[in-house]
């Protein structure tokens, strides 16, 4: 339950910050959320980064696809000489993953210490 | 104890954001970049994104309401006229900011403050060829003149209310790509984007090739290799016009057989150089030649080819006029279009405006100069070039009379000089009226109008083309130009003595023009304006061979229909071609030829004359002459300077078809002696080598050698498009090249209800994600035109129109 619900906070909050605020604030989110709601560090890190993988994942796909992906093809070939939409997809998702991942390990480990 | 991998789970997810928002550890920001929330997913714009909004800036004195139609195509109707610039400006800005800052960052010469020490020299050239100098000049008589100040102010306020507006995730995607922010919007800077457009088209010099050319060949050769005449001139004002007597006396000074024609100075500068092939044609059909009865113009300026591109179409509507055409991003008012009476558009005139004069400073302070037999004070402009990263780079750059020393020993382009210096004068460093001409025209009724609009354009100078629902049509060679004395300025001038400057400027009223003629058509093409009775020197470097067709083909013509200017404004018929090639045919020696030899010389004996796109014709034809030029000349300049002007494909021709028997056509490396039969055999021979190998990539039929592309601004290949199948070439009416051909084609007819018809490579929008991006580059590709829509009020429920938005105070 604790794991479903901080994935979801964590999503939620990250889209609410990222209105406002640079994109590593996903990172305080992460960080926050863990702390306050106490799980084992590994399944904090989990959830911290499913929750982006999934949002990020998500968001960027619902964008692309909305464009026809005309811009994913372009930015695919620009930045990593792949013509591949999913690929930029799945590169978005891991890096919001692993930041937000990072940062609720470290959000459980503060709660812990 | 958790504190320790509390920390280093911490380390690792600041090390993370650290590494994924800069550029520290990878090439790209990723993280930055790729954020769906900010990056550029937010430059993904939906495949059915609408454009509906309503705004609301205390700067404007009325309502402007402006309505986009299914191209994009703002139609701007304003209560105010300068209301009319303040949403040009916002629309600019909101399609294309990227564009409108990079080309005034590069005209200021301020291109290593985002790129970095690679875009120095860049930046040092324009510094001292005075761009920032001449734009505060230009700024000064924009903001003395009323109607330009308040249209400038107003354009500005309008490219700042979107600016001051905008947020991370809205900003164009190669300011994300590139690490950088947009600054505020200025009136100079709108100078300098006209400026940078006179340096386009109003900059090209050979002066420094050419005083290389003639101090190693001898008078005579250099006569024959650069001759001022072609026999195949057919001038944009006609043979046997009558010029009365100039107002302007020039007299070349004493010593010019003395120490200029004769001075054997050898220079080894590389300047970076406008294309030299920016033409364009256009050319209008009175209605004694058309169907309708009425005026057809057509236009279609060449320039580089770039995405986004250079041109905006959009329409204007104000309580004082109503015009529709291409306006420039940076800039107030439609440059090249028509309103409800009239309509025109612009070729380049191309004449030499920028010459050199070597100064001789006392010492290295270079604080005084001789001139006219006395110590002049230098004047010093600081040039402060910030680099990105870098400390900044002060260039102190000298002025003297004549204008800036763009050259010296510590700066070259990109070659080594000697010791000496070389001050630059240069037209568009003198005030002009660029902007308020466009604004007259933009209000004109009729000729009257036109003529007292257009003479304010001094530099670049123009060849208008006009005509009015009246029936009136009218071409001028319009400009401000240096009246000069024969060969004044084609080689690098002595700067000690006063009688070597610009004596005087040619009155506004000998500039060659035509009005209503009889033959009952106007046209330019970049050819030279007059034939040799104009009292003027009007230098030697002009193209003739898109005016010798265009005049053909309008001469024949009657009954004229939009489409037949249509047909014809994308004709690849290559006049240069049907001239050279006889030459090939009557005199190869078949025999020496092998089989690939004699198909490739059958296909070109078939070859209908026209550069279409699966034709091999032109391809064998591109690449023969090339070869051919190669065997006549490459003996004579093999130990030639390495800066030196190459003799024009016209004058090779010429000479040739004049004498048969051609001085150049002798190999002096042989004993033996080289006629025009060897000479073409022997170029047929390499040529086969060429195109044996261009036929085993597939590359002989034409577009696939041509390979016409349209850049992305910053070179950014996958915002590029690439290997366009299109057809045409430098000699045709479809002067489309590899990178260069027509910006915006335009084709008017000025019947009771104007007609008109339109197409740019490119799209109204600049961002690369969008569908708007070059959606009109197919449509080009196929020499095909877009209906131009002048809309009227009460309009409003047209199907055309998809969106709109509203503008208050």
């Amino acid at each position: 339950m604790k794991f479903i619900v901080s994935l979801v906070l964590i999503a939620l909050l990250s889209v609410a910050a990222c209105l406002y605020l640079p994109w590593w604030s996903i990172a305080f989110v992460a960080f926050i959320v863990s702390g306050l709601i106490p799980q084992q560090p590994g399944k904090s890190f989990l959830t911290g980064f499913i929750s982006i993988l999934l949002l990020w994942g998500s968001l960027s796909w619902y964008i692309s696809s909305n464009n026809n992906h005309v811009l994913a093809h372009k930015v695919s070939i620009l930045m990593f000489k792949t013509d591949s939409p999913f690929m930029l997809i799945g590169i978005t998702a891991i890096i919001g993953a692993l930041v937000a991942g990072f940062a609720a390990l470290s959000g459980s480990y503060l709660r812990r210490s | 104890m958790k504190l320790l991998p509390c920390i280093l789970s911490a380390a690792v997810t600041t090390g993370l954001i650290i590494t994924l928002n800069s550029k520290l550890l990878l090439p790209a920001p990723l993280g930055k970049l790729l954020s769906p929330q900010h990056g550029v997913w937010q430059n993904a714009e939906n495949a059915d994104a609408t454009f509906n909004e309503t705004f609301n800036f205390p700067q404007l004195k009325g309502k402007v309401n402006v309505y986009l139609d299914d191209r994009l195509v703002p139609h701007v109707f304003a209560e105010q006229e300068n209301d009319a610039y303040f949403v040009q400006g916002y629309l600019h800005a909101k399609f294309r900011l990227w564009q409108m800052e990079l080309q005034t960052h590069a005209a200021a010469g301020r291109a290593s403050e985002i790129i970095g020490e690679k875009a120095l020299t860049h930046d040092r050239e324009f510094r001292r060829l005075g761009m920032v100098y001449a734009a505060e000049i230009s700024l000064k008589e924009m903001q003395a003149d009323p109607t330009t100040r308040a249209s400038c102010d107003a354009y500005t306020a309008g490219v700042n209310a979107y600016i001051s507006n905008i947020t991370e995730a809205k900003l164009p995607i190669e300011y994300k790509l590139i690490g950088y922010q947009p600054e505020p919007w200025t009136n100079l800077k709108t100078a300098l984007f006209l400026k940078y457009m006179s340096y386009d088209l109003a900059a090209h010099d050979d002066d420094i090739e050419m005083t290389n050319a003639k101090t190693y060949f001898s008078p005579a050769d250099f006569d024959l290799l650069y001759p001022s005449k072609q026999d195949s001139l057919d001038p944009i004002i006609p043979k046997g016009t009558i010029y009365a007597a100039p107002k302007v006396l020039v007299k070349a000074p004493a010593t010019a057989d003395s120490v200029y024609f004769a001075n054997k100075d050898l220079l080894v500068m590389q300047e970076e150089k406008p294309d030299p092939e920016n033409g364009s044609n256009n050319w209008v059909a009175a209605g004694s030649k058309t169907k309708s009865g009425a005026p057809i113009l057509c236009n279609d300026p060449h320039l580089g080819l770039n995405l986004p591109s250079l041109w905006f179409e959009m329409q204007l509507s104000t309580p004082n006029f109503n015009v529709y055409g291409a306006t420039f991003p940076g800039a107030p008012s439609v440059i090249i279009g028509f309103n409800d009476n009239v309509a025109w558009g612009v070729t380049n005139g191309g004449r030499d405006v920028r010459d050199y004069y070597e100064i001789k400073f006392k010492d290295e302070s270079r604080n005084e100069y001789w001139f006219d037999s006395a110590w002049k004070k230098t004047e010093f402009r600081t040039e402060t070039i910030k680099i990105k990263d870098q400390a900044d780079y002060i260039d102190k750059v000298a002025y003297t009379v004549f204008g800036p020393v763009m050259y010296d020993k510590t700066f070259s382009g990109s070659r080594i000089t000697g010791n000496k210096y070389y001050a630059v004068r240069w037209k568009a460093h003198d005030p002009s009226k660029e902007l308020l001409a466009f604004n007259m025209l933009n209000h004109a009724k009729n000729y009257a109008d036109y003529l007292a609009a257009v003479t304010n354009m001094h530099t670049p100078g123009q060849n208008f083309a006009f005509a009015a629902k009246n029936g009136d049509i009218a071409m001028r060679t319009q400009g401000e130009w240096p009246a000069k004395w024969k060969g004044q300025g084609d080689f690098i001038m002595p700067g000690t003595d006063s009688s070597y400057m610009w004596q005087g400027m040619i009155p506004q009223d000998e500039n060659p023009f035509q009005y209503n003629p009889e033959r009952g058509f106007v046209s330019s093409a970049n050819q030279k304006p007059a034939d040799s009775t104009y009292p003027y020197y009007l230098g030697r470097n002009y193209p003739p061979y898109r005016g010798l067709i265009i005049n053909r083909k309008l001469t024949a013509m009657s009954a004229i229909t939009p489409q037949d200017m249509m047909a014809m404004q994308t004709s690849n018929y290559d006049v240069f071609a049907e001239m050279a090639r006889p030459l090939f045919l009557k005199n190869i020696d078949e025999g020496k030829l092998d089989e690939s030899g004699k198909k490739y010389l059958d296909l070109l004996k078939k070859w209908d004359l026209n550069n279409d796109i699966n034709a091999t014709g032109p391809t064998i034809f591109s690449v023969l002459w090339t070869c051919f030029d190669s065997v006549v000349l490459r003996d004579e300049f093999k130990k030639a300077p390495q800066v030196i002007s190459h003799p024009f494909e016209s004058s090779l021709l010429d000479g040739i078809l004049r004498d048969s028997s051609y001085k150049f056509l002798d190999n002096i490396e042989t004993s033996a002696k080289e006629t025009l039969a060897d000479d073409v055999t022997a170029a047929f021979k390499a040529a086969t080598q060429q195109l044996k190998i261009e036929e085993s990539k597939s590359h002989l039929t034409w577009a696939a050698f041509k390979a016409t592309r349209i850049n992305h601004l910053a070179k950014l290949e996958p915002f590029s498009r690439l290997n366009l199948p299109v057809g045409g070439g430098s000699h045709c009416i479809n002067a489309t090249k590899s990178d260069h051909g027509p910006s915006w084609r335009m084709i008017v007819s000025l019947t009771d209800k104007t007609e008109a018809w339109g197409v740019y490579p490119g799209g109204q929008s600049g961002n690369p994600g969008s569908r708007f991006y070059d959606n009109f580059v197919d449509q080009w590709v196929a020499g095909k035109y877009y209906p131009l829509w002048m809309m009227k009020a009460g309009e409003e429920k047209d199907g055309r129109i998809k969106w709109k938005m509203s503008f208050s105070n």
